[in-house]
């Protein structure tokens, strides 16, 4: 049960009421972000407290929530924010991502595909994908105003110029129904084509920065690219050495200091679910080990 | 919107170039001031200034500082707000419009596409902290241009154009001289086939050589290009070189106006008398 | 071609309290095409004053100065600038150019001006120049280093090579040796033989008889002096 010295899930309810209006805001205009009255958290600029926000004035007691880090449930990070709410919302948790209604991550979409009975929380450090290029917010606010995006490709250009290809490998930047310019977080750009059309709720937080932002299910999600360097979502070319999984995105592990390593899935229960399945079918899914 | 950069016409290096062979024997004016006044408080910028500026000319506008040049050609830029005054500009398709009253996305867009504003300081005009070959080539992906390729060519030929190696289209314009980054700004602002310039003393601090090699490319390339611009400068000797007609400027107003030789040579006002025998004789 | 009528200037000099200098007063002539007509008269007494009024580097206070269909002294900037490029040559006594552009450039720019293609612009002033006999190491280069006989003729070259239906020329063969003289009387000929009206300044008397059909003395436009 809620420990009573706290409102559900840690905020007021005027706090809530503010937060689910900007929400209703982002979701109304995908991919604007929306300026809310980031709360003092009881955890640290940096450490979620976006994420933890928009999580907190979604659930319902009746909900099911999942925490995950770098895709997995198990991290310190995950751990924390989910006992939290263990604490102040007493909701049931979980790490089986089929069975949570509301999944707060940080820098990672989960590999097994959403539901539209899911909400997907994102934690995000610097909403702005603009900043890097253009220091000054008064002007970044005025190109998404006026759909002045010819920035945005002058850095891809840039990367080209430098490196040969489109160097951004994270937090790489998608047009969202052909309007918005919008940052994902820093997730891999891997992760980017699962964001389009996807039938789940995809809300953003930034706690430090005050800012919220959203992709409402089944919405147009592309990735920036050019004509003759299109997008290329990437892979390690290999398989998880723990389930077998090819078309997951692996971490990669070092195993001793001669340079021995393993790729394993980040999705922590991805690659349970699958070694589960491995050992219900009682046969050799594929070569394990 | 400038049909000439539009990615559906074909993209090979040069394309969204105009080219025009002569000064336009239009009797139309591309932009027509009138009844422009910007004061800052007390102070006086400008006085119902009224010009006009055909395709295919220099205009040249000279005045010591406090003389409302410079004014003049911020609101113009739309940089700041006069309190009266139209400025009716003409476009390619032949409408007429008055920019003083242009929406702001639209005005952006017209700063982008058919005007172009040269800063004294090319600093003001560049972005230093991205590749020559970026700064040429962002109008481009501003309008919509998204072939990497076709992007670096037209770049590298603007480069070309205003005489910098296009081997150095990588480095960053930090890593230029003076001179150079202004020739940059420039190819930086026709690159999208602009049918207006507007240039704020565009050889100050820079070497009397440099200079000159800069008024030099500038006037290939108005004739070259048929553009139409307005040079706001202190300098006669980059008036005569460079201007057709000639506005003088002195504490907001319009004193003398005409051929730029006519007026430096036979100036009528007694201030243009003044400004003429003090210039130094080169 | 070239006709002026009861031209009347004079000079304000604010700097000097106002002073008041008039200085051609009830001017008339009549250039006909395929005329020469040289000003004489001493030096100070407005010839090149009247070159200049009818180029419209100088401003006409009254009268008429019409050249073609256009009268000069009432005309817009753009109408003079437009004379100037598709009528009226002239060849200055100085040449004032750009710094860097060279000889053949210089040369070439009125045809580009008038759209013609920059191959046959160079090449129609390649052959004025060589006409002209500038050594060709020449006509890559910036005049600004050229004596004053290779400038004289880049500035000729410049002032003719478009068959300008009217001309003046001040001084056109002064630093001229005799075999350039003969050529640039060669130039002048033919200009009349093709209809050209042209008003001429010639210390150079030779170049005077040879060219020039008639005399004005200007100084029948010396203004009158007022009696205190």
């Amino acid at each position: 049960m809620t420990d009573t010295a706290y409102n559900f899930a840690y905020l007021d309810e005027r706090t809530k009421k503010m937060i689910r209006r900007a929400l209703l805001k982002a979701v109304a205009i995908p991919g604007y972000q929306v300026p809310f009255a980031s709360r003092e958290m009881p955890m640290p600029y940096g450490w979620g407290t976006g994420g933890v926000q928009v999580t907190a004035a979604c659930l319902t007691p009746e909900d099911t929530l999942k925490v995950i880090d770098q895709g997995a449930d198990d991290t310190t990070n995950a751990v924390s924010i989910r006992k939290f709410f263990e604490k102040t919302a007493g909701v049931e948790t979980t790490t089986v991502t089929g069975e949570a209604t509301i999944i707060q991550t940080r820098h990672r979409i989960p590999e097994a595909p959403l539901t539209e009975d899911q909400i997907l929380v994102y934690q995000v450090p610097i909403p702005e994908p603009l900043r890097f290029l253009e220091p000054r917010e008064t002007e970044t606010r005025r190109m998404h105003a006026l759909e002045e995006y010819g920035l945005m490709h002058v850095k891809l250009y840039e990367d080209i110029s430098r490196h040969g290809h489109i160097a951004t490998t994270y937090a790489y930047p998608v047009m969202v129904e052909d309007r918005y310019v919008l940052d994902p977080s820093p997730i891999p750009k891997f992760d980017n084509p699962k964001m389009d059309d996807c039938p789940a709720l995809q809300l953003f937080g930034a706690g430090r920065e005050q800012r919220i932002y959203a992709i409402p299910p089944y919405t147009k999600v592309v990735s920036l690219d050019f004509e003759d360097h299109p997008f290329e979502r990437g892979s390690t070319g290999e398989a998880c050495a723990l389930c077998g999984a090819v078309d997951s995105y692996l971490d990669e592990v070092i195993t001793d200091d001669a340079g021995g390593r393993l790729f394993v899935c980040s999705d922590t229960d991805f690659c349970r679910s699958r070694r589960n399945m491995v050992a219900l079918a009682a046969a050799p899914y594929e070569a394990a080990e | 919107m400038n049909q000439a950069v539009t990615p559906d016409v074909a993209q090979a290096p040069g394309a969204g170039l105009q080219q025009a062979a002569m000064p336009a024997t239009d009797d139309l004016p591309l932009l027509s001031v009138r009844g422009l006044s910007k004061s800052y408080g007390d102070r006086l910028g400008c006085a119902d200034v009224a010009l006009d500026v055909w395709p295919g000319e220099v205009l040249g506008i000279v005045g010591e500082s406090g003389s409302g040049k410079t004014t003049l050609l911020r609101a113009l830029a739309g940089e700041l707000t006069p309190e009266r005054g139209e400025a009716l500009y003409r476009d390619a398709e032949g409408r007429v419009e008055d920019v003083l009253r242009l929406p702001e996305p639209a005005r952006r867009r017209l700063m982008r596409t058919d005007w172009a504003l040269v800063h004294q300081n090319p600093r003001d005009g560049l972005r230093l902290g991205v590749s020559a070959g970026a700064n040429v080539g962002e109008r481009l992906m501003a309008v919509g241009w998204r072939h990497y390729g076709n992007i670096r060519a037209t770049a590298s030929h603007w480069l070309e154009r205003v005489e910098i190696d296009p081997g150095r289209i990588d480095d960053r314009p930090r890593q230029f001289s003076g001179g150079m980054q202004q020739r940059l700004q420039i190819a930086r602002n026709l690159v999208s086939a602009p049918r207006l310039v507007l240039m704020d003393e565009p050889t100050g601090g820079l070497d009397v050589s440099v200079q000159a090699r800069l008024l030099d490319l500038l006037r290939g390339l108005v004739r070259e290009l048929g553009l139409a611009v307005i040079v706001v400068t202190h300098d006669l000797a980059v008036v005569r070189l460079l201007a057709d007609r000639l506005i003088v400027m002195r504490g907001g107003a319009v004193v003398e106006d005409g051929l730029t030789d006519q007026v430096l040579d036979d100036p009528q006002h007694n201030y243009t008398q003044l400004l003429v025998s003090a210039a130094l004789r080169g | 071609m070239i006709i002026l009528n009861s031209a009347l200037k004079s000079f304000t000099l604010h700097l000097q309290g106002g002073l008041c200098l008039p200085v051609i007063e009830d001017a008339r002539l009549n250039v006909a095409p395929g005329e020469c007509v040289a000003l004489t008269g001493p030096s100070g007494t407005g010839k090149s004053t009247l070159m200049r009024m009818i180029y419209g580097n100088y401003l006409t206070e009254g009268g008429s100065i019409m050249v073609g269909d256009l009268d000069v002294a009432t005309a817009s900037p753009r109408e003079i600038i437009r004379l100037r490029r598709e009528v009226l040559g002239y060849v200055s006594q100085f040449l004032r150019v750009v710094p860097r552009v060279s000889a053949v450039d210089v040369v070439a720019e009125p045809l580009l001006a008038l759209g013609t293609p920059s191959a046959e612009a160079r090449d129609r002033a390649e052959a004025l120049l060589d006409r002209l006999n500038l050594p060709r190491a020449l006509w890559s280069l910036p005049p600004m280093t050229f004596s004053g006989g290779e400038q004289q003729r880049v500035n000729i070259a410049r002032g003719m090579v478009h068959p300008f239906p009217a001309l003046l020329l001040d001084e056109p063969t002064a630093s001229l040796d005799a075999v350039n003289r003969a050529v640039v009387i060669d130039l002048i000929r033919e200009a009349k033989g093709r209809g050209a009206a042209i008003l001429g300044i010639f210390h150079d008397a030779e170049a005077r008889r040879a060219v020039c059909d008639r005399e004005i003395d200007v100084g029948a436009f010396a203004p009158q002096p007022v009696s205190a």
